[in-house]
């Protein structure tokens, strides 16, 4: 086997990521790297190499971080290896990010020379800082026309106190001064300190399924060596596994090696058949020869938002508990079990860790499974006390016990960060304050901006508050946020009747404060999106038996073609061709028919 | 003669004097070139089509439609007319319905078209208000609709049909009143009524903002509803959603389409229905006057399933008032149509839009109002 991998002194190695606010170019100071390493030719540089799932690249956010090594040599002359691993780039996958900053020894931060600072770079740059990462500030964007570098220097030293004397300004996009960003990975990030020798002891910090080669597990090395033949213990789930074969990341391509030493990131194969055992953040060792005990950090992935999904067409079920089966390979944090509802029939509780990643993994059913899905309105995880003193985690309304039953209830809060420009402060504190958050405190980044730190319900801000953020703000606030704790709150659940009879899939859980105004407008948006029927259809929200709200569909007046075309009844077909096409994409409840989109309309509740 | 061995033929003459403003039928002002080019190609087609279907008839309508065939030379019409006598079995009594536009018609015409065959006349009257025949874009008036169909009186017509359409811009109960009652003082033996219908891509559509608003669905179903009443209550029959005749003179060619019998059409764009297989000839004018064998003009040639044919059965059939038979499904089929359809029809006798009696299958006058939400659901 010609492996470079044996020649490789650990000192001459760096793992590295690169960190930075959304849009503010990680993924295409990624790509410059690559190049200029020179690993991969410009022809063979596809856009963003590191982001290679559609969907990232259609939406331009990295959802699963991606690792790659290369060969760089540095001005001194020698030859370093570089690893960088990508860190996705989204607040629902804060926990990944975390396990991919803890493999790494130094971070390359990422400003936007003309909007500096934002939510997420100290969110991010804290995150390093918690992981001991040496950080290297980098201002990138000095290309556009609104760049003000000096400025944005002033704000690191000042908001964050990194030393921007010899700061590379850079142009990812035009590929300006890269050259200076390697020299001071090479120079700056510490080479990763651990003894070949000692127990082995690895990091896990991602994991795919491949069909051939089951789970492949992305691991940093800490301590000890690992290769083919070697006994390991996952310490969080007790698995053990021989490994088959370890590697390191090449550009999109897994490259064999001989063995995995301490300070080394690399893959391992031990046909593992499920994701569930290689949990991210779990420690790797040698089962004959274990560590004392585990690399610091794990925790077991929670999801944080719930809701159902269920086929259109109920022929399709298992078409669906396969393809989730297939994706929860890929993804350990995506949860799900069977429900049924009376409205839609045999589905799926399905658990997220956020909204995007309920988007993406919808998405990809639809596409890659060519699944048709109706989606019932997503909620949070909420803790119910019930008077005999048991506590139940409620993922669906339907479940919530008899209001006679209940103790107290709870809802998850988080600590949040907004960034906004001083004129939007008035704005976004109504915004908070109409979404029931707690103001915390305000500071000034600079004397133009301010961090405003709020308590908020994690179910006031799934739907739409980042929307609601940016168009308040024209765009200028940013947002981030982490799962501070329960507390205890009114709420109640409003049902949904739809002619009379009870929607158990449009059933959902709101404060008490704000449940009439949702149920007039979830009323609202439905008279909008079931189609008028032969018949008047009422449609009522309630609490209990109380009525709060009710709109009229009426019935359905005319619906008549009466023209004929010399006999070409190909139009007609047509046209109720279309038509059937749109009975069939309804659900029936009790005789109503009701569109699928309508299960999804309560989250958009807000649209002015 | 018994409906099985009734065969239509109809002939597509795609010519009108000037496009009206709601119309998106297969037709358009062409130069005299190119209208005695159409008929050379038609002449060819018919020849063609008699060689490939030989033994096709007896035949007994034929029906030429439009666009305005009233607009072209009579002499056209006659042409044809002889041709398809010389190559099918075109019966002695057979029905033989050409369109017009009233205000094309003079006496000269008239006694051509008598000559020819001719032995009923549809008239696109549309409306008797003068302001309303300008804003529709229409090129004749009031006065010549009452003008031509007494020239169609003196000739010799004793069958003539007159179209009228509701629901126009700025029109109301009172006003499409007054138009039946205008239609009515002539007496024709058949009146159609068809509501206007918003068409994309027509001049209508593309303007709506400077015409009159169109009447809501709620008055648009009252006028339906009214004029129905009023023409039932002056001695017509409704045999169709929106045709009514007198006693013995409902359309026979048009009634043809809804009991899925046979029919060639010949000439732009015009369908056929032979051996359960539905096509289409191209609607590309150059396409075909150029044409030289038939399979150059065939387009969408679909040989109908079983399930199609049942399918159409139904959602043909129940445009007309009396409905479907479930004996002639059964004849036609030889399964009941209570097990194919039993949920279907199960359902809309439950809630009020089909009902069955004397072995007929028929939609109610709700069902009407409503029919394509019935009908989608016969489709396979």
């Amino acid at each position: 086997m010609s492996d470079l991998s044996e020649d490789i002194r650990q000192d001459h190695i760096r793992n590295f990521c690169i960190i930075a606010h959304i849009d503010h170019g990680k993924s295409t100071l990624a790509d410059r790297i690559i190049e200029k390493t020179g690993l991969l030719t410009k022809r063979e540089m596809q856009d963003q190499v590191l982001d290679n799932m559609d969907l990232e690249r259609e939406r331009g956010i990295t959802i699963k971080a991606q690792t790659v090594r290369i060969i760089y040599n540095a001005e001194d002359g020698e030859e370093y290896v570089l690893n960088l691993i990508d860190t996705p780039g989204h607040v629902d996958f804060n926990y990944e990010v975390s396990r991919a900053l803890a493999a790494c020894d130094g971070a390359v931060l990422i400003v936007d020379a003309s909007q500096g600072i934002e939510a997420q770079t100290l969110g991010n740059y804290y995150l390093a800082m918690e992981h001991d990462l040496e950080v290297i500030p980098v201002i990138n964007k000095i290309d556009l026309p609104s760049a003000e570098p000096e400025r944005v220097k002033q704000e690191i030293e000042d908001v964050i106190g990194l030393d921007c004397t010899d700061v590379p300004l850079i142009s990812a996009k035009n590929g300006i001064n890269i050259d200076q960003v390697l020299e001071a990975i090479v120079h700056r990030i510490p080479a990763p300190s651990g003894d070949r020798n000692k127990p082995l002891q690895c990091l896990i910090f991602d994991s795919l399924y491949d069909s051939y080669k089951g789970v492949i597990v992305f691991v940093r090395v800490f301590e000890g060596t690992v290769k083919k033949g070697t006994k390991i213990r996952f310490m969080a789930t007790g698995a053990e596994e021989e490994v088959v074969e370890v590697g390191y990341f090449g550009p999109g391509q897994f490259i064999p090696c001989g063995e995995l030493r301490a300070g080394m990131v690399g893959y391992i194969t031990a046909s593992i058949k499920n994701v569930r055992d290689t949990r991210v953040g779990d420690t790797v060792t040698d089962a004959e020869r274990p560590c004392d005990k585990p690399l610091p950090g794990y925790r077991k992935v929670t999801p944080m938002v719930y809701c159902g999904l269920y086929p259109a067409d109920g022929a399709k079920y298992p078409d669906l508990r396969d393809a989730l089966e297939k994706l929860q390979l890929n993804d350990a944090s995506l949860q799900y079990e069977p429900e049924t509802s009376a409205a839609l029939g045999f589905g799926f509780r399905c658990g997220f860790l956020g909204l995007l990643h309920l988007d993406v993994v919808q998405e990809r059913l639809e596409r890659e499974y060519g699944l048709d899905l109706v989606t019932t309105a997503p909620g949070v995880i909420y803790k119910v006390i019930k008077t005999d003193g048991s506590v139940m985690m409620l993922t669906n309304p339907s479940n919530m016990p008899d209001p006679s039953e209940i103790a107290e209830m709870q809802e998850p809060i988080v600590s949040a960060e907004i960034m906004v420009t001083k004129d939007y402060v008035g704005q976004i504190m109504t915004l908070c304050q109409e979404r029931r958050g707690v103001y915390n405190g305000m500071e000034y980044i600079e004397t133009n901006r301010a961090l405003l730190k709020y308590d908020l319900p994690l179910n006031e801000i799934i739907y739409d508050f980042f929307d609601a953020l940016k168009s308040r703000s024209r765009g200028y606030a940013s947002f981030d946020y982490e799962f501070k704790d329960y507390e205890p709150s009114k709420l109640v659940k409003l049902d949904i009747l739809v002619n009379r009879e009870q929607v158990d899939a449009l059933s959902f859980i709101v404060w008490a404060g704000s449940a009439e105004e949702r149920g007039r407008k979830m009323c609202q948006k439905l008279k909008e999106e079931i189609p008028r029927q032969l018949f008047e259809i009422p449609i009522q929200a309630a609490i209990g038996s109380r009525i709060i709200a009710r709109e009229t569909v009426k019935a359905l007046r005319k619906d008549v073609l009466a023209k004929c075309y010399g006999g070409d009844i190909s139009r007609k077909k047509k046209l109720l061709e279309k038509q059937k096409e749109g009975k069939k994409r309804m659900r029936q409840i009790g005789n109503v028919e009701i569109p699928q989109k309508a299960f999804m309309s309560v989250l958009k509740l807000d649209d002015e | 003669m018994t409906s099985k061995e009734q065969r239509g033929i109809y002939i597509h003459i795609p010519f009108c004097a000037k496009k009206c403003v709601y119309c998106d039928f297969l037709s358009a002002p062409q130069p005299d070139a190119v209208i005695q080019s159409y008929f050379d190609a038609l002449v060819r087609e018919i020849r063609l089509t008699a060689c490939e279907e030989e033994g096709y008839g007896p035949v007994s309508t034929v029906f030429f439609g439009g666009g305005t065939p009233g607009l072209v030379p009579a002499a056209c019409i006659t042409r044809v007319l002889a041709e398809l006598r010389a190559c099918f079995d075109i019966r002695k009594d057979a029905e033989i319905t050409l369109e017009t536009n009233p205000g094309l018609m003079d006496e000269e015409k008239l006694s051509a078209w008598r000559a020819a065959g001719i032995n009923r006349l549809s008239m696109g009257a549309q409306s008797f208000d003068d302001r309303e025949l300008k804003l529709l874009g229409r090129i004749h008036t009031a006065g010549q609709i009452r003008e031509g169909f007494a020239l169609a009186r003196t000739a010799g017509f004793t069958n003539i049909n007159i179209d009228l359409m509701e629901a126009l811009p700025g029109q109301d109960l009172c006003s499409l009143q007054k138009n039946i009652e205008a239609l009515l003082a002539l007496s024709p033996e058949h009146v159609s009524v068809y509501s206007l219908i918003l068409e994309d891509g027509t001049y209508l559509a593309e303007h709506l903002p400077e015409f009159p608003p169109l009447p809501d669905e709620d008055t648009e179903r009252a006028m339906y509803w009214h004029s129905v009443r009023f023409l039932l209550a002056h001695g017509y029959r409704q045999y169709e959603i929106s045709n009514f005749a007198k006693p013995g003179k409902a359309c026979l060619h048009n009634a043809s389409y809804w009991e899925r019998r046979e029919y060639l059409g010949l000439g732009l764009g015009a369908s056929s229905l032979r051996r359960e297989t539905r096509c289409t000839n191209t609607s590309d004018m150059s396409e075909y006057l150029s044409f030289t064998a038939l399979p150059d003009i065939r387009r969408n040639v679909t040989h109908l399933t079983r399930q199609d044919a049942q399918a159409e059965f139904f959602y043909l059939g129940l445009r007309k008032k009396e409905g479907v038979s479930l004996e002639e499904f059964r004849d036609a089929f030889g399964s009941d149509a209570r097990v194919i359809y039993g949920k279907v029809l199960e359902e809309h006798e439950k809630d009020g839009t089909l009902k069955e009696r004397d072995g007929r299958i028929f939609l109610t006058e709700r069902g009407l109002d409503v029919s394509n939400y019935i009908l989608c659901d016969f489709l396979p």
